[in-house]
């Protein structure tokens, strides 16, 4: 009888607290949405924000968001994908490898602004390419490889013994078999997992805040001479991405429409993050279909 | 389709002779090991890259961390003991870190005390009660809720959580009990989707096992399944905890950057992470305040290990 009730009692705790996760967070994102998106115009988004009067817009910061996620990805992409094969397929067990394991582990595990304090030591002052582009970027690349290895080890591992073997039945070499075979059939899930990891490095902020910098130099986007100053694709200049825009209009902001530039901006932040979520969601669904469909 | 692309872009062998294998250059390239070795040196250099990036920031952020101990002759005990945090004091000015090593103690440990039991019985409740809508639709939900920036997180508790307790609790609204809230509801998503895949992995015949000797619903989570999932949980909450101790942005914005030692959960508070956010743009590099925020920064890094460290010890318990 008592078993009963308890087990009511403690199942419906349960469901509240379900109830409670799911609710708290759509009501705030409900709420950044609904708050942001009546800010978001088509203005909003191509013009240049401004640094005290009101009707600024979050264009740079847009691209600069991008051009890091872009050069990020160029950086990262290789080196993880083949650190990721390295343990996958390489890697013997014994300490080399477990140490390289844990070096993985403590990168993933670091906190971004340590990353970002290191970018800053390391691109920033003893490089000195001051915030730019460039040491924002390499910041980021510190904090995404481990999650690019993660999502290529597992790729490597869950793919069916046989495909390597037959590869290697033919007379490949083994690095023929990961290039030609193993490969490719990986590639849905590392693709799937680097669009996700994209979504993350586009959110970041904290270690883009002593790497690229708190400013944007006023931008000519007809100059697209990488070494002008005032290009859009300089790497060297200081480059504010948008999640860093959110925080320093909050922090330190003098313009009177903070509250709507920094709504709009996490719903532009937000929304994109959510298109990356689906879109890997969707690409990993249709590359799987079309998998499975060849059988 | 993967192999003929790269075949078809092979450069072509210098000698054809009457074999097709040969033709195509397939021999020389099925048997060049030099291509071999020349793959293998791109895996290893990338391997190595990782070990170099640990090494790296460990020991640049040490040496750089030691040097207001070193050079600036600052007393380690009192600079972590100290409470006094009046850098730019004219006279005698003081490095007393502790208000922020125990700012960031305690918001990582109240964020944890907000997200655990929520997340936790989230996660019970997707794999346990529901399992095919809670695998469906709340397991991709929760992950796509991982991947929202923490900076929107801190948007929404300048925005909403601040100003509830500012006209509940009284004071400014910036607290210690805002920064842990808006933590605890940052790191809700990403524990209760570990604790989901741990419990998940607990075998169903302990659950067979127990409902068939008439144990109930709840008698078998909570004498079965949470007892095997155990350490796993434990390692979930754990790094939510490591995610919240690192934090940075989300907490500046809400937690109200006080530099003294706060005396109740509704007291502006400061962590590790937020000082340096807001000193270290303002300091020039060399600075004796420049380089107490290093030595901020390598605590940082230490309680970072020491996370790593125990998230280790207990995945390798679970193993045993």
């Amino acid at each position: 009888m008592s078993s009963k009730v308890t087990n009511r009692i403690a199942l419906s705790v349960i469901i509240l607290c379900a109830c409670i996760l799911v609710g708290t967070l759509a009501a705030l994102l409900g709420y950044i949405l609904v708050q942001g998106v009546t800010s978001i115009s088509w203005d909003f988004l191509t013009s240049p924000s401004s640094p005290f009067m009101a009707g600024g817009g979050i264009k740079d910061q847009l691209w600069n968001s991008l051009y890091v996620l872009i050069i990020t990805m160029i950086l990262t992409v290789p080196i993880g994908v083949c650190g990721g094969i390295y343990l996958a397929e390489y890697a013997r067990p014994g300490k080399l490898t477990s140490f390289i394991r844990s070096c993985v582990e403590v990168l993933a595990s670091l906190p971004s602004i340590v990353v970002g304090m290191f970018g800053m030591l390391i691109f920033v002052n003893y490089f000195g390419w001051r915030y730019s582009v460039l040491s924002g970027a390499l910041a980021l690349t510190v904090f995404n490889l481990p999650v690019i290895v993660r999502v290529t080890e597992d790729g490597f591992r869950s793919l069916p013994r046989h495909q390597k073997e037959g590869g290697l039945a033919l007379g490949l070499t083994h690095w023929h078999t990961i290039k030609t075979i193993l490969l490719p059939a990986a590639f849905p899930s590392i693709l799937t997992g680097i669009i996700l990891s994209a979504g993350r490095v586009f959110g970041e902020s904290a270690a883009l805040l002593f790497t690229a910098g708190l400013t944007t130099p006023n931008l000519d986007f007809t100059n697209w001479n990488p070494s002008a100053p005032n290009s859009p694709l300089n790497m060297f200049r200081s480059a504010e991405t948008l999640s860093v825009h959110i925080w320093s209009v909050n922090t330190s902001g003098i313009i009177p429409d903070i509250e709507k530039v920094a709504n709009g901006s996490a719903a532009v932040l937000v929304i994109c993050v959510l298109l990356f979520n689906l879109f890997a969601r969707a690409v990993g669904k249709m590359i799987n279909q079309k998998l499975s469909g060849r059988h | 389709m993967g192999i003929n692309k790269t075949m078809a872009g092979a450069p072509s062998n210098k000698d054809p002779k009457l074999s097709l294998l040969k033709e195509k250059g397939l021999i020389k390239r099925f048997t060049d090991h030099y291509s071999e070795s020349r793959g293998r040196l791109i895996i290893y250099i990338s391997a190595s890259l990782m070990i170099i990036a640990v090494v790296a920031i460990t020991l640049f952020l040490t040496v750089q961390g030691l040097r207001s101990f070193v050079i600036d002759r600052l007393n380690v005990w009192s600079f972590v003991t100290g409470t006094e945090w009046y850098p730019d004091r004219e006279n005698n000015p003081s490095f007393g870190a502790f208000p922020f090593i125990f700012g960031s103690i305690a918001v990582t440990l109240l964020s944890a005390v907000i997200a655990a039991p929520v997340a936790v019985g989230c996660a019970i409740f997707m794999t346990e009660l529901t399992k095919k809508w809670g695998q469906r639709v709340l397991q991709p939900v929760i992950e796509i809720l991982v991947g929202i920036p923490s900076v929107v997180y801190g948007l929404i508790g300048l925005s909403v959580i601040v100003p509830f307790i500012k006209q509940y609790f009284g004071g400014s609204g910036f607290s210690l009990l805002a920064g842990s809230l808006v933590v605890g509801i940052m790191i809700l998503p990403t524990v209760a989707s570990i604790a989901a895949d741990s419990i998940r992995s607990v075998p169903d015949t302990l659950r067979e096992a127990s409902y068939a000797i008439g144990a109930t619903k709840w008698q078998t989570i909570w004498r079965v399944v949470i007892p095997a999932a155990g350490s796993s949980l434990i390692t979930a909450i754990v790094l939510g905890m490591s995610r919240a101790f690192g934090e940075a942005l989300a907490v500046q914005m809400v937690v109200g950057n006080a530099r003294g030692l706060p005396t109740s959960i509704f007291d502006p508070a400061a962590t590790l992470t937020t000082i340096i956010t807001l000193s270290m743009g303002n300091s020039t590099y060399g600075s004796v305040l420049n380089d107490a925020l290093w030595s901020l920064g390598l605590i940082l890094l230490m309680i970072s290990y020491i996370f790593i460290v125990i998230i280790r010890f207990l995945s390798k318990r679970r193993k045993a």
